[in-house]
């Protein structure tokens, strides 16, 4: 067989061996030819450091190849590999298996987003809101044509909105979020709360024109308050706070 | 109107409606509680202008908050352009109709 020069030669490792084993359920789900969930079941050996994308990755290489799942840092950094794990929204390769303290672990894609295959689900409507309260500073000089060169924040201005520029976009707050299960044009905690992160950057000039557009019968005001989203955040992100802090605003409680 | 106008009085008129329905409630203890409640009583309660204007305020005040409270809730269950105009609409007619009435019943009993 000739070897592409320049591309690394896949290695074959052997199977994960361990005293300690733990039963990885996977939900099975192609919306094309599927009518519903089918749960696949591995014993899948691990360490105490060991994570549910370590274990589904070794799935993939020695027992199922056809699993969909989406990764790419390993170290909850990129925001891919959100998915169900036993229940509860999590970043795959954030979550231990020792930490769990369950023999059985079930792995499905995130509730309240298509599913494209397994657990791979489709980002579009998040991006789409992402984009939609403008998560970028709005004025009209730049630091460049300035004469001071740069926008000065002092501390206090900068711990407004600081823990919300965490955000990595991976989903799992609009997973939790009860309102998105079942408003489909609710804009969702992560874009509300990016909303906040700008409106309250002392540097942004673009508040008004960010209410404007979360002020809508879908936007903040449809937030049951449920806290979910906050509790699940994998970056410590409250967008909860956010959204109540955004109606601080929107009540004339805040300038 | 704006989503925050509309909260804005969701909020402002519920509000208003628990300080009202306190009072409301406290003219029960005026006298006996079962005795509040008799017929004579009732009747003498829309005769006194005040009280019978009271009446009204809670009654306008529990229809705007009750049938935004009711639009909120259909919105999420649905959604579509032409849905929520229906629903909006709907629900401030209904308004209007069940704030009609109310009064309709309170100035018949008030004038006699």
């Amino acid at each position: 067989m000739t070897q592409i020069p320049g591309l690394a030669e896949e290695h074959t490792s052997t199977p994960l061996s361990s005293s300690q084993s733990i039963t990885l359920r996977i939900a099975k789900y192609n919306p094309v030819h599927d009518t519903e969930k089918k749960f696949m079941e591995f014993n899948i050996p691990y360490e105490k450091w060991t994570t549910v994308l370590e274990a589904i990755l070794e799935v993939k290489k020695h027992f199922d190849h056809s699993v969909a799942v989406r990764f790419s840092c390993r170290q909850a950094t990129c925001g891919s590999c959100g998915m169900i794990i036993n229940g509860k929204p999590r970043l795959a390769c954030f979550t231990k298996i020792s930490e769990l303290n369950s023999n059985i672990i079930t792995v499905e894609p995130m509730n309240n987003f298509p599913i494209i295959r397994d657990l791979a689900v489709k980002f579009e409507r998040l991006f789409d809101t992402h984009h939609k309260v403008k998560p970028y500073i709005i004025r009209d000089d730049t630091e460049i044509t300035s004469d001071t060169k740069e926008f000065l924040q002092s501390p206090e201005e900068l711990e407004q909105y600081i823990q919300f520029s965490n955000c990595i976009k991976c989903g799992l707050c609009n997973s939790a979020c009860p309102t998105m299960a079942t408003d489909s044009s609710f804009v969702g905690p992560q874009a509300l709360a990016q909303a906040y992160r700008y409106v309250a950057d002392s540097r942004d000039k673009g508040k008004d024109t960010r209410l404007k557009i979360i002020d809508e019968s879908h936007g903040i005001w449809r937030c049951h308050f449920a806290g979910s989203c906050s509790q699940v955040c994998p970056k410590g992100v409250d967008p909860a706070m956010g959204i109540q802090l955004l109606r601080g605003y929107m009540l004339g409680f805040k300038s | 109107m704006r989503e925050s106008i509309i909260m804005k009085i969701h909020y402002g008129s519920a509000l208003a409606a628990v300080g009202l329905v306190a009072v409301h409630i406290l003219m029960r203890l005026t006298q006996g509680y079962a005795e509040s409640l008799e017929y004579a009583n009732v009747i003498r309660n829309y005769h006194f202008l005040p009280y019978a204007g009271m009446l009204e305020i809670i009654l306008i005040l529990l229809s705007i908050h009750g049938f935004i409270g009711l639009r909120v809730i259909l919105l999420e269950l649905k959604q579509g352009r032409i849905y929520e105009k229906v629903i909006s609409y709907s629900c401030f007619i209904a308004m209007i109709g069940l704030i009609t009435y109310g009064t309709r019943t309170i100035i018949m009993v008030n004038m006699g």
